[in-house]
């Protein structure tokens, strides 16, 4: 690969999504109004690992603030309303819906991404088992879910309980009940929950 | 979404000593609820003040022999904190129902009570609706309004509260604190925190401008089978078409909620006394109900689903 032609999917994505932003993050124009400079706050944490500092405009979502401004393209951002689950992030170990935090309110946080939990050269165990089983079609919604089935397994470990629960003092134990109650904010079109399943039974049992 | 300024208070005085001072200023915590709104624009602060570094998210045992949430607590940190569990876990398996697993990790006690209604037509900008402008009419009085309210509705407005938790808090008799932009603080009993729509749908609940919740406190927990109900569309990541929290004796009076029937968690005591005849508890529950052709439904599902919880609390 090389010379004039040598454009990845990715980058043009990146590049074409932050113009987007850049252009139109107010949508206030279209009124006719002068829009008004954003007013820039700092705000620094611990992305995969690695320190950054931003300074971004308040209204930046933590999902907006990784794709657009730390080029993590992984986090997808579905239906921006915390609906769909494609935007699912660890922060400091814990699921949430990046789309739904504002990234100024991350000051001092260590957020993981999909980038994080693992490399295409050595995969996160979850990562592994998704390819394995198949658990992905179009694959939009599959950093989430995998960033998702992580923090299950995590919360069934440290003893959360949940829906299904038959008594609430019984420790959570893996099963397939479980991982479905679970993993319900977390929407496939391609329907391929049964095999998320799947890779998640077998991670839970490495 | 427009454009607000933001700063981080240090302290729950601080944080709402800065709302008075700064007009058109909302507290964000989770924010799951708010910004979800503010991208709509149906909520447009011009200031957000960020509560989350102000302490407030311990859950302590009170000397009455209760507890005292912190209004900063997550839902998935109360849900499965080990006395919650073991002494009122009607509340325990409310939040459990609630949302998904990541919203859990997010959302805190206080704004779990200060969630918006998901009516619809208060997420339409383009319908009239009294609670997001007030005068603007009730768009869903002729329009969708199969998940709506049935109990203490108006001609103004026939939203529903969201909220799971609230309505366990409800049956458990919780105490709602607060403290005010001049520094006093106040509580309220959980049934005088929300109002009913009444003429000005657009307030949701008793606080005043720039008032912050500081915690919620349960009275020592009450003996009985304890249980939350929820009927929904979905069997899970779905809001309530009904819900019952019920704290169940073996004998006497117990503790019945109700989720989906209005603009706050639904209680009438004197039903209570009835427990174990559904017919009888439904029809006081329900005496008065205000209802249209897509939720008449709600009504046999109330006694249905009171048949269902009286029977697993005999077992």
């Amino acid at each position: 690969m090389g010379g004039a032609l040598d454009v990845s999917r990715r980058g043009v994505i990146g590049g074409g999504a932050a113009a987007v932003a850049a252009a139109g993050i107010g949508g206030d124009e279209a009124e006719g109004q002068t829009p008004e400079p954003a007013v820039l706050m700092p705000v620094s944490m611990t992305v995969n690992g690695r320190p950054v500092s931003l300074r971004i405009d308040p209204r930046t979502s933590l999902l907006d603030a990784l794709r657009e401004h730390l080029k993590l393209t992984g986090s997808k951002k579905g239906c921006d309303h915390g609906q769909c689950g494609a935007c699912t992030v660890l922060v400091g170990g814990r699921r949430i819906n990046s789309c739904l935090s504002l990234a100024v309110m991350h000051e001092g946080d260590e957020v993981t991404t999909i980038e994080g939990l693992g490399t295409p050269e050595k995969l996160h165990p979850m990562q592994a088992a998704f390819v394995k089983h198949d658990a992905y079609q179009c694959g939009y919604c599959t950093p989430g879910q995998i960033c998702s089935a992580v923090g299950v397994l995590r919360e069934i470990a440290a003893g959360v309980p949940s829906h299904v629960a038959g008594d609430l003092d019984d420790r959570p134990r893996v099963s397939v009940d479980e991982m479905r109650e679970r993993m319900s904010g977390n929407i496939c079109r391609c329907g391929a929950y049964s095999n998320i399943i799947d890779a998640m039974t077998e991670v839970s049992r490495a | 979404m427009k454009s607000f300024t933001y700063e981080r208070a240090a302290t729950p005085a601080e944080a709402a000593a800065a709302a008075a001072r700064t007009p058109g200023s909302r507290f964000i915590a989770g924010g799951t609820n708010l910004l979800d709104l503010m991208k709509l624009q149906i909520e447009t602060p011009a200031h957000l003040i960020d509560v989350n570094r102000v302490g407030l998210n311990r859950i302590e045992e009170t000397r009455e022999g209760g507890l005292r949430i912190g209004a900063l607590v997550r839902n998935t940190d109360l849900a499965s904190d080990k006395r919650v569990r073991r002494d009122y876990g009607v509340l325990s398996r409310a939040l459990l129902s609630g949302a998904s697993g990541q919203l859990r990790n997010k959302a805190t006690t206080a704004g779990n009570l200060l969630q918006r209604t998901r009516c619809p037509y208060f997420y339409d900008t383009t319908k009239p609706c009294n609670k997001r402008r007030p005068g603007s009419g009730c768009a869903a009085l002729g329009g969708f309004n199969r998940n709506l309210a049935i109990m203490g509705t108006s001609e103004q407005c026939i939203a529903t509260h969201p909220s799971d938790m609230a309505v366990a808090m409800r049956a458990l008799d919780a105490t709602v604190e607060t403290v005010r932009p001049d520094g006093s603080t106040r509580t309220f009993p959980i049934a005088e925190f929300h109002r009913l729509p009444g003429d000005t749908p657009h307030i949701d609940t008793n606080l005043a401008p720039g008032e912050l919740i500081t915690a919620v406190t349960l009275p020592k927990p009450v003996r009985g089978y304890q249980t939350y109900r929820k009927v929904r569309d979905r069997a899970s990541y779905a809001f309530a078409l009904i819900s019952v929290a019920a704290v169940i004796p073996k004998r006497g009076a117990g503790r019945l909620a109700f989720g989906g029937l209005a603009h706050k968690p639904w209680r009438v005591e004197a039903a209570e006394r009835r427990m174990g005849d559904a017919r009888e508890v439904a029809a006081t529950v329900l005496a008065g109900a205000r209802t249209t052709p897509q939720n008449a439904f709600k009504v046999p599902l109330v006694e249905r689903t009171l048949a269902q919880v009286f029977g697993e609390a005999k077992a």
